[in-house]
């Protein structure tokens, strides 16, 4: 009974050191913020059915979105190449084929609208001062504007893959891939996935000097972004073990929440496409969590087996001692 | 030259050689230790088997590690964690075992000051332990400079700036140890060839002299009572082993560990596998970047209650009580003016100086880590005053302590 008591009292003290330099303590440290599922609340709802064939009209012709941006899933590649569009216009404007699956419809509509109010990036653009954001504001098309961007929105999602079809790196690559790079390759499924740049994914090559060419468009385009969000954006290799899910998700959510005036955009993704971009994330920065789980299971349970052992022993042995 | 005879058995022929016999029984079998004792006694073999941890896994990681600016990172957290089968394993092992092994460092320690184990001839014994107890830590220290992430960057910044030595101003000792204006290449190297060679092999020679420091004055028990060793072993060997109060180290002690061992490992894989990130701090998880000050810069929970008696006074003086702090426990069997090697319980008001030290160095330990403002600064500063304090008074209240 007297050891039980002496344990009890190293438990307490372990614990409550345990409690104040860790969760007390970060508590105090971070600043904290719940989730709001993704349904970015400040922004108007939609009121309006969308028709993805006018849609399609108005995106392919006054909507004047093909300027700009590609739809390689409606045969259109895009306009300029990534170092020259990065170039012309900060950072390169992305392909819209899954733009549908990944962003988050009323956000996708308010962007059409005001996009540095829907990116929350209004303290960087403001008209006012002369600073435009590089992806100008619809202004319709001659009819209801409001019906026009539902319908422009509803073909978007008429083209894009189904949520359930939409792969983790392609979540990543739409919503986060054209401003953060992930310098680190990855196994999935027993296939190895190449490092991404922001220009696309590294290629294998056979010579040197196109894999010098290659580093030297990355640079390039590096050089366009730093200059466009003030730093360039990090890596995110690793982001998912220094970070961590909650962090990262409510970080996209509202990059404005941690950090007052940062150049990230809000991105918009819907809830489903945050869940893709972690599970990406832990691909390639946690790669070796089911192995983690499996392995631990195991050695649990070997232990578990071992200290019941070793108990026994020294019941065995003690029993003449007494 | 020894008389060497045809052996009877491979045993024999090693026994002549080796006297393997004799060793088994001075080091094992007729190794005496009280009966008398809680699972506290087991923390020596619980630390024995954490060391060997990091000693296995640190190997396994040392053979895929790279020392060098550019590459250290990635060769932890991809080539490592990553690539290499079960490499993320032996890094978790690693991490975790070298935060519980302060942990379990702590326990042993203040067992120690609870039982007065380091004293009345047991002063070496504290001793050693102390010094092994220096060694974990610029072992961890060094250790921690390897991923070279943000937190190791900076944290090597703020303590190698430490020996600029305030008002001293000996700026050009901070260079020498570095290397560099900087922590940078010359820096990790050093850090490495200490952590991977002169500090583990200044661990495993104290780990022999604590080993050895208790062979004389022996194992205390739990109610500081002193025991007959030789008149006690006697009754044990006649078979009056229920009566004895001495047991073998093998196989009745070491039973005893193992069972404490087996308990603490269900705990220790625990944390392993599903609560790593108190032992791998996320923000290490960045690469290092010193152009990029991390928001908060702390050590390991294991070092925060000496970095606040540092951190609430101008620099001048936290220095000094910060140097205080790293050699006073070692003063801890000279400053006890008490004869009695008895438990705190039974010391009168060396009681309440054990549990004020203990509670203090929880609330240094805690103030040392959240940000150094407002009431934890306040708290902090107490806390400070309340260590160096305690310490002051203590030759005083052991001195009129009444001889047990």
């Amino acid at each position: 009974m007297k050891e039980l008591f002496i344990l009890a009292v190293v438990t307490v003290f372990t614990l409550l050191t345990y409690y104040l330099v860790e969760p007390f303590a970060h508590s105090q440290m971070h600043k904290h913020f719940e989730s709001e599922g993704f349904t970015y609340k400040d922004l108007p709802a939609l009121t309006k059915k969308g028709d993805a064939t006018r849609g399609k009209d108005l995106v392919m012709g006054a909507g004047a979105c093909v300027g700009c941006h590609g739809i390689e899933v409606a045969g259109l590649p895009a306009p300029m190449d990534p170092v020259t569009a990065a170039q012309s216009y900060g950072v390169n404007p992305p392909d819209l084929s899954n733009a549908g699956a990944v962003y988050d419809a009323k956000f996708l509509a308010n962007l059409i609208k005001n996009p540095a109010h829907a990116l929350m990036v209004e303290h960087k653009f403001d008209p006012a001062k002369g600073k435009m954001h590089p992806m100008p504001q619809f202004y319709g098309a001659g009819g209801d504007i409001d019906q026009e961007i539902v319908d422009m929105v509803a073909y978007l999602q008429s083209i894009a893959p189904k949520p359930e079809e939409l792969s983790a790196d392609q979540a990543f690559e739409t919503a986060c891939g054209r401003c953060h790079a992930i310098h680190y390759e990855y196994n999935l499924d027993g296939e190895l996935h190449p490092a991404w740049t922001q220009i696309g994914e590294k290629p294998a090559f056979k010579k040197k000097q196109d894999e010098l060419k290659f580093e030297s468009n990355v640079l390039d385009y590096q050089d366009a972004l730093t200059k466009y969000m003030g730093t360039l954006p990090p890596d995110l290799s690793m982001y998912i073990r220094s970070r961590g899910e909650h962090y990262i998700k409510t970080f996209v959510e509202n990059p404005q929440n941690y950090l007052k005036g940062t150049a990230m955009p809000r991105v918009g993704v819907n809830a489903e496409a945050a869940e893709k971009i972690i599970e990406h994330l832990e691909n390639v920065g946690d790669s070796k969590r089911h192995k983690r789980e499996e392995v631990g299971k195991n050695v649990m349970m070997y232990i578990f087996i071992f200290a019941i052992f070793a108990i026994l022993w020294k019941k065995e042995v003690w029993r003449d001692l007494h | 030259m020894a008389h060497f005879t045809k052996a009877t058995s491979l045993h024999d022929w090693l026994n002549q050689r080796l006297a393997i016999d004799t060793l088994r029984r001075v080091l094992a079998t007729e190794y005496w230790i009280p009966k008398n004792i809680n699972f506290l006694w087991a923390m020596g073999m619980v630390l024995a088997i954490t060391f060997a941890f990091l000693l296995v896994s640190g190997i396994f990681l040392l053979m895929y590690y790279q020392p060098n600016v550019d590459l250290a990172f990635d060769s932890v957290n991809y080539t490592i964690m990553q690539e290499v089968g079960y490499g993320w394993l032996w890094r978790h092992v690693h991490g975790v075992a070298a935060s519980v092994v302060f942990l379990v460092i702590y326990i042993h320690m203040f067992t120690g000051i609870y039982y007065g184990s380091y004293k009345n001839g047991r002063e070496m014994i504290w001793l050693s332990g102390m010094l092994l107890f220096v060694a974990f830590s610029a072992e961890a220290f060094s250790g921690y400079m390897l991923p070279w992430g943000q937190m190791s960057y900076w944290a090597g910044m703020v303590i190698t700036n430490l020996f600029s030595m305030g008002g001293l101003h000996m700026d050009g000792l901070v260079e020498w140890i570095r290397g560099d204006y900087v922590p940078g290449q010359a820096f990790l190297n050093r850090f490495f060839m200490l952590h991977v060679l002169l500090i583990p092999l200044a661990i495993l020679g104290l780990i022999g002299l604590h080993f050895g420091a208790l062979r004389i004055p022996h194992v205390n028990n739990q109610d500081g009572e002193e025991i007959d060793f030789d008149a006690e072993a006697k009754k044990y060997l006649a078979g009056d082993k229920a009566n004895s109060k001495v047991i073998r180290f093998m196989n009745d002690f070491m039973s005893k560990d193992m069972m404490v061992v087996g308990i603490y490992l269900i705990f220790f894989f625990y944390l392993v596998f599903y609560h790593y990130d108190f032992a791998m701090d996320p923000v290490n998880f960045d690469p290092a970047n010193g152009l990029k000050t991390p928001t908060h810069i702390y050590p390991e929970w294991y070092f925060l209650w000496s970095y606040e008696i540092l951190r609430p006074f101008s620099t001048n003086v936290g220095l000094i009580a910060f140097a205080f702090a790293q050699v006073i426990f070692f003063l801890l069997p000279f400053l006890d003016r008490s004869p009695n090697a008895i438990p705190a319980s039974r010391r009168g008001l060396f009681k309440y100086w054990f549990w004020a030290m203990l509670i203090d160095m929880i609330i240094l330990t805690a103030m040392g880590k959240v940000p150094p403002a407002g009431l934890f600064s306040a708290i902090g500063f107490y806390a400070a005053l309340t260590f160096i304090g305690l310490w002051i008074i203590l030759p005083f209240v052991t001195k009129f302590e009444k001889k047990v």
